[in-house]
């Protein structure tokens, strides 16, 4: 595997006494694509301006390639950032904008007319140049700030939310393009969202952060199959989370039975969560299922219906295409692969029960709206 | 309907802008192009100007002096307003304001006072042994009188354009590679110019048509064009040839405006304040 370039120690940003970054401790590799993923306010945007240089931690160390950059100024680093909302220059065209870093560097002309030529080619705006600022679409401005950044060769590009002003479809669309760019010319991305979708297509390396520390790193299907805790459980996809006991290794006891699990290594006893994902469950006849439960709601989403199945009083959310109606008592089977064990922590009992079904949902989009922090 | 009544509401002021300014407007025209004896038509006004035009030249240069100390003096001041915390800058931008508050001809008469041979400043200087020197009735007095009493308009409309500038538009300079001389003179003047127009206007509009600080803080050798048209009409020499004097004082005040307006680009939306 390629070689560090960045490493974040011992983080600590403290503003107006409150403790936004707690011990954040991170390597990034060259030419990785890493993601720093969490909800609003979990610090990840400042981890992102620490790196930049806008912002200096309280305590902690940024290093690059080895050496100490915590005094460096943001026009001395080898990082560019792309912002959010673009933060293009409204007074130049779209040459000049994408140029700016070249001309401050005193390039000869021909080589800055060369670099951003190329780069207009990469970002698909040629015949651009002599465009203003705001005669372009979000997405092209997109394109824009990207060109500004990548101009410039930077080994590393900061990316804060570069998506989240672009409706849907563009946005998918950008996502593609944005790791096509990023593996054609090998640098480093790091990326910040609170849209897991988008972290998980796009990343090799997924952090997961909440109030101010890091939750879980790792590979995107690692994250999403073997989460470490009912938050990251939660914050990645939709899961249902249980409490349960560890009998033994590969025993897990809850709801009153004891199914077969592919976990190990917990203290006998233990009382654990149970992740079970809701698009993993299957419904059988009654006679042939582990439990038995009755449909409390259903809705259709398009490519699956998201039916909401009462068992003994905990309800669960069931993402499957075998349509159920309300008041319907259906059985389901749970597969030793169907199960995922996670230690307990302070996030237990917190996520994961879906009583109030469309109550989780409001804060999802809460969520989405707020992209400030 | 609604186009009925918003012509409706606005008659008054039509009627008031009719009576007071386009009908004496066009009694200073008709003033402009008569002779003073027969009353009949003529260009001889016009003809007479060119021993004006000296004064009028000294008036401009004057004003511009004038406009520049204000631009100078303004800027940091906006920039610094425009960059404190949003109650702070309420309270510098009451301060600005507060000289405003009082009429302009005491202000230019404390000036007065202050300058005299025998006033407060000459005094002190007198007493800390440097002894007293020239101030009033200097071109330096009439171009300090016009740049206290001015300023404000300077600062107001460079604070508003200032204000606006987007904070993320420095760190993206920054980001790629500006350190703070180049950032400010990359970005943030740039993106002030539209301010600057509209300060530089309107300090200087009001300096080249003044007479009153002129002929307080001016020596006899000082007589700017305000002046000129004052003493024309008020000591009864020649009404027509101070109404031709106005009119392309007026022509001259609307040229300059415009060509500020073009250099400013979107100087009528960015720059904003006007009190």
């Amino acid at each position: 595997m390629s070689k560090e370039l960045i490493r974040l120690q011992d983080l600590v940003m403290e503003f107006d006494g409150e403790r936004i970054l707690d011990g954040i401790n991170l390597y990034i590799k060259d030419h990785e694509f890493l993601t720093l993923l969490g909800p609003s306010g979990c610090g990840k945007t400042t981890t992102l301006r620490i790196i930049g240089g806008f912002l200096s931690a309280t305590s902690g160390s940024v290093l690059f390639d080895g050496k100490s950059i915590g005094d460096v100024p943001p026009y001395k680093r080898q990082v560019n950032t792309v912002f959010q909302r673009y933060a293009l220059f409204p007074h130049l065209d779209v040459f000049d904008n994408i140029a700016f870093g070249l001309k401050v560097a005193k390039l000869p002309k021909a080589e800055i007319t060369e670099r951003v030529q190329e780069m207009l080619a990469i970002v698909g705006l040629r015949g651009y140049e002599n465009r203003r600022i705001d005669s372009l679409s979000g997405g092209q401005q997109q394109r824009v700030a990207i060109a500004r950044a990548l101009v410039n060769r930077p080994k590393v590009l900061l990316l804060d939310e570069p998506l989240a002003a672009l409706d849907l479809r563009l946005r998918k669309d950008m996502q593609n393009e944005l790791k096509r760019i990023q593996q054609t010319l090998g640098i480093t991305f790091v990326y910040v969202t609170h849209d897991q979708e988008e972290a998980l297509s796009m990343s090799d390396t997924v952090v997961v952060m909440d109030k101010g520390r890091i939750q879980q790193i790792g590979k995107p299907e690692d994250i999403y199959n073997e989460p470490k805790n009912a938050f990251v459980a939660d914050f990645i996809g939709e899961s249902n989370i249980l409490d349960g006991i560890m009998l033994a290794d590969y025993k897990v006891k809850f709801f009153g039975r004891t199914f077969k699990c592919l976990d190990a290594g917990f203290e006998a006893n233990e009382p654990v969560d149970v992740v079970i994902r809701p698009e993993d469950i299957d419904f059988v006849p009654v006679e042939e299922g582990h439990l038995t439960g009755t449909v409390t709601s259903v809705t259709f989403k398009g490519l699956n219906y998201d039916i909401i199945v009462d068992f003994k009083g905990f309800k669960w959310l069931i993402q499957t295409t075998d349509f159920q109606p309300v008041g319907a008592t259906v059985g389901i089977r749970l597969n030793p692969e169907d199960i995922h064990i996670m230690k307990k922590s302070e996030y237990s009992g917190m996520f994961g029960d879906y009583s109030s079904y469309s109550a989780e949902y409001d804060e999802l989009v809460e969520d989405a709206g707020d992209e400030e922090e | 309907m609604k186009k009925n009544n918003s012509l409706l509401l606005s008659t008054p002021y039509i009627i008031w802008m009719l009576l007071f300014t386009l009908i004496p407007l066009g009694v200073v025209a008709f003033y402009a192009f008569t002779d003073p004896a027969t009353g009949e038509f003529t260009l001889e006004n016009m003809n007479a100007l060119s021993a004006y035009l000296p004064v009028l030249w000294e008036s401009i240069y004057y004003a511009l002096i004038s406009a520049l100390i204000c631009l100078l003096l303004g800027y940091p001041v906006a920039y610094y307003i425009a960059h404190r915390t949003p109650a702070v800058q309420k309270f510098l931008h009451m301060l600005v304001m507060l000289p405003m508050c009082m009429s302009f001809l005491l202000r230019t008469l404390a000036w007065v006072g202050l300058l005299q041979d025998t006033g407060l400043i000459n005094r002190f200087l007198d007493w800390i042994g440097i002894g007293a020197l020239p101030l009033i009735r200097t071109p330096g007095a009439v171009i300090l009188g016009m740049v206290y009493n001015y300023l404000p308009y300077m600062i107001l409309p460079l604070y508003s354009t200032i204000v606006k500038i987007d904070g993320r538009l420095i760190e993206a300079a920054e980001d790629l590679g500006c350190n703070g001389v180049q950032t400010f003179g990359r970005v943030v003047l740039p993106l002030s110019t539209p301010g600057i127009f509209t300060g530089i206007t309107m300090v200087f509009v009001p300096a080249v048509s003044t007479f009153y600080i002129s002929q307080k803080l001016g020596g006899t050798d000082t007589v700017l064009i305000g002046d000129v048209i004052e003493r024309l009409f008020k000591q009864g020499q020649n009404q027509n040839l101070g109404a031709a004097l106005s009119l392309v004082l007026m022509a001259l005040v609307f040229v300059c405006t415009d060509i500020m307006n073009r250099f400013g680009g979107s100087s009528d939306e960015e720059g904003g304040v006007i009190v």
